[in-house]
């Protein structure tokens, strides 16, 4: 027994020697995020898409004469469990990590990527409190953030609706409230603010907060939250015969908000990112997954495709694994992927995806080409 | 005159949520009054209510009937099985502990809650889903369309001739005033020949029927349902009762009218913010300065 304890110890130390000598053959990237758990169903389509790139570099030999290698780590999507895979990427060798998922995870793990000087591109996390300030300069995302939506949305009702008179109400979450606080303090004093309230998202019926609305005499509603609500809010608008416009974020934008209010959605706007499927490298990002997996990719499997692509490309163009050449290729270099032509601002934040406003006609989100933001 | 129109508009909006409140309060107080039981699981009842009319309707509307006969169906049959459900309920959770302390039943109650979510995220899903929009449209109360929607009015009409049809039902059907008895003595209503097992099981179907409307109703109003609607809305159909006075009939719809009428009117002259702790401030104020609510009747403590 204690010969193959002996035995099993020296295994670990020889495992554990040889680490640094596979890292020298390999480069490796970290790929964080969900990958089991409830939020799973986020966090797998990344991973895949980091596979396809990789594996279609190693075909072609690889990156700077190397092959890549993709380790993944799963967060859960719990801040408490992102700490930890983070902790487990830099210790594993990864030069660059692309992750984390969700936007709680990443806050918890991106200060100890900071601490080891490692990059990491978030392809899905978008709580503005990531890129404030600019004050860590080894974060990227490949997605707009919160507040982009907010800018879009303001712009929308000042400039292309021309409203004066704006109501906002609010789910009292994170997401809705935080939404329609950032479209207040974007639209600034280009319109009044006649009602800024909150609503209890499963009460039965918003009828009394619907009379205030037009009792206010809002020509313009903001709702920040999601589909089941936003579908209560406009079917007690138009019964009550209110007809002003609601405009709201992408937790508005789902089908099933059509099937629900039916008639009633007619005219509703939210926003979302822009529509990219005719992009080749899109077209191109699609096709690998079919091929691969044989079914259509998940969500956030594009903005993966892309942060990948720009790590890789950041990463040829630097030459080496330099963090500091890393970077400055990110903020300088263009480069194709599924989502536009991206680069990255000073901030971290992606330059060159473009989020648009949807509006519900005839039963389908339809994409407003002259509402279209582009990220800079 | 806008602002009197502004409190018409409150007012009928508050009316209308009240009448819901009201319908599903009357489950509450009438098993209350029985068997002094607070039947935990009932907000759930009135959401199995919207989803066999939404499993009915679905059905139906494959053949093309007009959408009113559609609701009307589609609500009797939610009735019906819904009535099985309640009946059921009582048979497993509740007539197996009628002798154990009182608070054996009430977790009883809170299992059964938990287990009928559970079981429509397992029969049907955890999203929501959409209701069709089946409340036929009045033409001729557009005029008046700001004040009182459609909608506001076929809710009011129907709960309104529910709780008439139920009151005429307590005071002058056998089974009725059987309920009544029972409610009042249970030991002498059973002395004089009253089944009492017949006559609670009675309660559950009505109560739950109740229910059932409500559930049917406010889906039909707002196109979407899912597994847990059931717990704002009883939560405050039981403040509702409590607030009218728990274990009285006249009771629980003024009470669900009251508390429609508060939160119709905190939003609209205060803060939509407060909805919900006014509603629950209530219940607590309540409990602690008038325990037997608006038109309960204080009871004597035997010690």
């Amino acid at each position: 027994m204690h010969k193959l304890l002996h035995v099993l110890a020296a295994c670990a130390v020889l495992a554990l020697s040889s680490a640094p000598a596979l890292a020298a053959d390999t480069i490796k990237i970290g790929v964080a995020g969900a990958h089991s758990g409830d939020l799973a169903s986020y966090g797998i389509p990344p991973l895949r898409a980091a596979q396809i790139i990789a594996d279609e570099y190693n075909a072609k030999g690889g990156l700077l004469g190397k092959q890549l290698e993709i380790i993944a780590q799963d967060d859960q999507c719990k801040p408490e469990l992102a700490n930890n895979a983070a902790t487990k990427l830099i210790s594993d060798g990864a030069v660059i990590v692309m992750g984390h998922i969700c936007s709680g995870a990443t806050i918890a793990a991106i200060p100890a990527y900071a601490n080891s000087k490692i990059i990491s591109v978030s392809p899905s996390a978008t709580t503005p409190a990531l890129t404030k300030g600019g004050k860590n300069p080894y974060f990227f995302r490949t997605i707009a953030n919160d507040d982009d939506q907010a800018r879009l949305a303001a712009e929308f009702i000042t400039k292309k609706l021309g409203k004066t008179k704006v109501a906002y109400i609010h789910d009292n979450g994170d997401y809705g409230k935080g939404y329609a606080e950032a479209v207040r303090r974007e639209i600034g004093n280009k319109a009044a603010v006649v009602l800024f309230e909150a609503i209890n998202p499963d009460a039965p019926d918003f009828s009394a907060v619907v009379k205030k609305v037009r009792k206010e005499k809002a020509d313009v509603l903001v709702f920040g939250g999601y589909h089941p609500a936003a579908s209560k809010l406009v079917t007690n608008m138009r019964k009550n015969h209110m007809d002003i416009p609601l405009v709201g974020p992408d937790g508005l934008k789902d089908e099933q908000l059509i099937k629900m209010a039916g008639k009633y959605a007619e005219g509703l706007y939210a926003s979302q990112p822009q529509d990219t499927s005719d992009l080749p490298s899109h077209k191109a990002a699609h096709a690998n997954h079919v091929k691969k997996f044989g079914n259509d990719p998940g969500i956030f499997y594009y903005n993966a495709y892309a942060a990948t692509l720009a790590i890789v490309n950041a990463i040829e163009k630097a030459g080496s694994l330099d963090s500091q050449k890393i970077i400055d290729a990110l903020h300088n270099d263009f480069v194709e992927t599924p989502v536009g032509k991206i680069r990255f601002n000073s901030l971290g934040e992606p330059v060159g995806v473009g989020l648009s406003m949807y509006q519900v006609q005839n039963g389908k989100f339809v994409e407003l080409k002259d509402s279209t933001m582009m990220l800079n | 005159m806008e602002q009197l129109l502004y409190f018409f508009e409150l007012f009928f909006g508050g009316l209308t949520r009240g009448s819901i409140y009201a319908l599903i309060a009357l489950g509450y107080t009438l098993v209350y009054g029985i068997i002094e039981l607070i039947n935990f699981a009932h907000g759930e009842i009135y959401m199995l209510g919207a989803f066999t009319a939404m499993v009915v309707a679905g059905v139906l509307g494959v053949y093309g009937l007009p959408s009113a006969a559609i609701l009307i169906i589609a609500a009797l049959c939610a009735v019906v099985w819904v009535g099985a459900y309640g009946f059921t309920i009582e048979k497993i959770a509740y007539k197996p502990l009628r002798g154990a302390p009182r608070l054996s039943p009430l977790i009883s109650a809170i299992g059964m809650s938990i287990f009928l979510q559970n079981y429509v995220i397992l029969a049907q899903t955890s999203d929501f889903v959409s209701f069709p929009q089946l409340l036929p449209e009045l033409p001729f109360l557009e005029k008046i369309g700001s004040i009182m929607g459609e909608s506001d009015f076929i809710i009011l009409v129907t709960s309104t001739a529910t709780m008439i049809a139920l009151t005429l039902f307590i005071r002058y059907s056998k089974t009725g005033k059987a309920m009544r008895a029972t409610a009042q003595n249970r030991t002498m209503a059973l002395l004089l020949g009253i089944d009492a097992n017949k006559i609670i099981s009675m309660t559950f179907i009505i109560g739950s029927a109740l229910a059932a409307i409500g559930g049917v109703l406010i889906a039909a109003h707002m196109g979407q349902i899912n597994f847990a609607i059931g717990f704002l809305a009883g939560m405050k159909a039981f403040t509702a009762a409590v607030l009218g006075g728990i274990g009285s009939v006249p009771g629980a719809m003024v009470g669900g009218l009251v508390l429609g009428l508060c939160e119709s009117f905190t939003t609209g002259y205060f803060s939509g913010d407060y909805e919900d702790v006014l509603s629950f401030g209530i219940l607590v104020l309540i409990l602690v300065l008038r325990p037997d609510g608006i038109l309960g009747k204080a009871k004597v403590q035997k010690v």
